[in-house]
């Protein structure tokens, strides 16, 4: 098709006219916005970098962004290693194995919202109650304080996206050739040498592609956060995504939510920017 | 592997399975108590198991309404999704030159920024025309979801040779007879993959609906949460909602795992 021809353009005019009006033009109106004092309706003069100074000072944002920082750590840890370990456990022959596939991908259907309120149960009576039973204090009261409420989150976001993970190590995984391992085994090597030789390098980049993931994921949770801690006590489990949402429509300080909102961008947009040089990278290495 | 071996690694298997079924046991049992048998245990099986929660929930729901909505959204969104982007995708391959790699990357862009930096704008300039409703909603997905899609579909047309496009307009075939004709039914491997990766998403999308649907038109997540706000401590009436609400997504998965496992391979690794 030719630049000029009526049809190329028709063919791309739902798309382009939808990006622009939902994506592109709210985000340039956003970013323009950031550097007034907009209340959501109008501005009345540009105050320069002032919303971007107060953030830093801003107490709900920082501790947004480090509460944030050490989930995504957390996770990206916890999700990785749980979900290779699924991608292993359900690759080896036995009988029920795919049963358990379905099983541990399950959760990942469910929307994050209903997972909080699934959870919340979980761990303000089922935890209490294994608790009294076992004589267990620290099962007892959780999602009253800040780390009981950062560890829900945590397992919540195992929970759910572990299943999600081991699909991708098991994609990576069946591309292994078989004969490879069997030959290794012919040579004596233990099941220990054939994963950390074998299978550990061939699935390589499996790694990258689930690292970058988790990490994207981890810091534009909001479902869970808001369904399960509501970022409380007193906003000590709010994360990033919801302390933006918050402070736009909780507090209605439009122009400050703006800049956070930018931050936000940069944020997520560098770890997917770094990943796309880190393939590239790679692509030429090979 | 010996045969010892394999059954302690079935044996393995089946508890953590177990663990990750807990949750659910926990939510569907306590669905059939009453206040006072959850008080009583939660971890007991229900004795004497009880329907009521069931029946009030689907009235406190509207489920058949919530119901409705989220079918109506998300049908009609992935629909309008599936046919601009592989019609954009289309016209992007089958053209060589530094424009249409100039708009992919534009689109491929567009995936870095998140949600929140635009809702705020977004949401404001749709109220000033009043589009803050379903119609307005399945617009927005469209622009939210049109780029990861265009770039799987781009990645198919690449192996389907441009001899077909040519074959069929030597019989005379406008460039959208061989479109609709030849190229998509081509496409639709990759079309199951974009419709459940979109499927999932808008179903269970909570916080854009949120700040566009009126009351009337809520969906599924959206009554939920409203559901929970209202029956915050009656645990009874949450927990058969919850049920309820997570039916229809268990129902889909069990029909349509194969496909559904594809598909997010696919979206994850490509």
């Amino acid at each position: 098709m030719k630049n000029r021809s009526l049809s190329f353009w028709l063919f791309l005019t739902p798309t382009l006219v939808a990006l622009a009006l939902v994506v592109f033009i709210p985000m340039l109106e956003g970013l323009f916005y950031s550097f007034t004092d907009w209340d959501g309706l109008s501005f009345t003069k540009m105050v320069g970098f002032q919303n971007y100074i107060t953030l830093l000072h801003d107490k709900a944002f920082v501790n947004a962004f480090w509460f944030t920082v050490a989930f995504v750590i957390v996770t990206v840890i916890a999700l990785n290693v749980i979900g290779l370990g699924l991608a292993l456990l359900v690759t080896q022959k036995f009988k029920g194995s795919s049963f358990l596939r379905t099983v541990f991908f399950m959760p990942n259907m469910i929307g994050g919202l209903i997972l909080g309120f699934i959870w919340q149960f979980i761990f303000t009576q089922g935890f209490s109650a294994l608790g009294s039973a076992l004589h267990a204090g620290w099962l007892e009261n959780w999602l009253t304080t800040e780390n009981t409420g950062f560890w829900g989150l945590v397992i919540v976001t195992v929970w759910q996206m572990s299943g999600y993970i081991m699909i991708i190590y098991i994609a990576y995984l069946q591309n292994i050739p078989q004969e490879i391992i069997e030959a290794a085994e012919i040579d004596g090597a233990s099941a220990w040498q054939r994963f950390t030789k074998i299978t550990f390098p061939m699935i390589a980049p499996a790694f990258t592609v689930c690292m970058f993931l988790t990490l994207s994921n981890g810091f534009k949770i909001y479902d869970q956060n808001l369904s399960l801690t509501g970022g409380g006590p007193y906003n000590s489990t709010q994360m990033l995504a919801m302390d933006i949402v918050n402070t736009a429509y909780n507090s209605s300080n439009f122009s400050l939510a703006e800049a956070k909102a930018m931050i936000f961008f940069i944020i997520v947009a560098a770890i997917s920017l770094i990943q796309v040089f880190y393939n590239r990278k790679r692509e030429v290495d090979l | 592997m010996s045969k010892k071996s394999t059954h302690l690694i079935a044996i393995f298997g089946a508890l953590i399975g177990l663990l990750w079924l807990f949750p659910f046991y926990m939510i569907v049992t306590n669905s059939f108590k009453t206040p006072k048998g959850i008080f009583a245990s939660v971890l007991a099986l229900p004795h004497p198991a009880t329907g009521h929660n069931y029946v009030n929930s689907f009235k406190a729901l509207d489920f058949i309404g919530s119901l409705t909505n989220s079918l109506i959204i998300t049908v009609c969104s992935v629909l309008l999704i599936i046919l601009c982007s592989s019609m954009a995708a289309y016209a992007l391959q089958r053209n060589h030159s530094k424009l249409s790699s100039g708009l992919l990357l534009l689109f491929i862009s567009a995936m870095l920024i998140p949600f929140q930096s635009v809702m705020i704008p977004l949401t404001a300039n749709f109220g000033g025309v009043h589009m803050l409703n379903m119609w307005g909603l399945m617009f927005m997905y469209l622009g939210f979801d049109c780029s990861l899609s265009i770039f799987l579909y781009q990645g198919t047309l690449s192996s389907i040779p441009f001899a077909m496009d040519e074959a069929a307009e030597m019989e005379g075939a406008s460039r959208w007879q061989i479109f609709y004709k030849v190229i998509f039914p081509m496409l639709s491997p990759m079309t199951v993959t974009v419709a459940i990766l979109n499927i999932i998403a808008i179903w269970n999308d909570y916080l854009l609906p949120s700040l566009v649907l009126p009351q009337a038109q809520y969906t599924i997540p959206l009554q939920m949460f409203n559901f929970f706000g209202e029956y915050t401590k009656q645990w009874h009436l949450a927990l058969a909602g919850i049920t309820l609400s997570i039916i229809p997504v268990i129902l889909f998965y069990l029909a349509a795992q194969k496909w559904i496992i594809k598909g997010v391979t696919d979206g994850a690794v490509k």
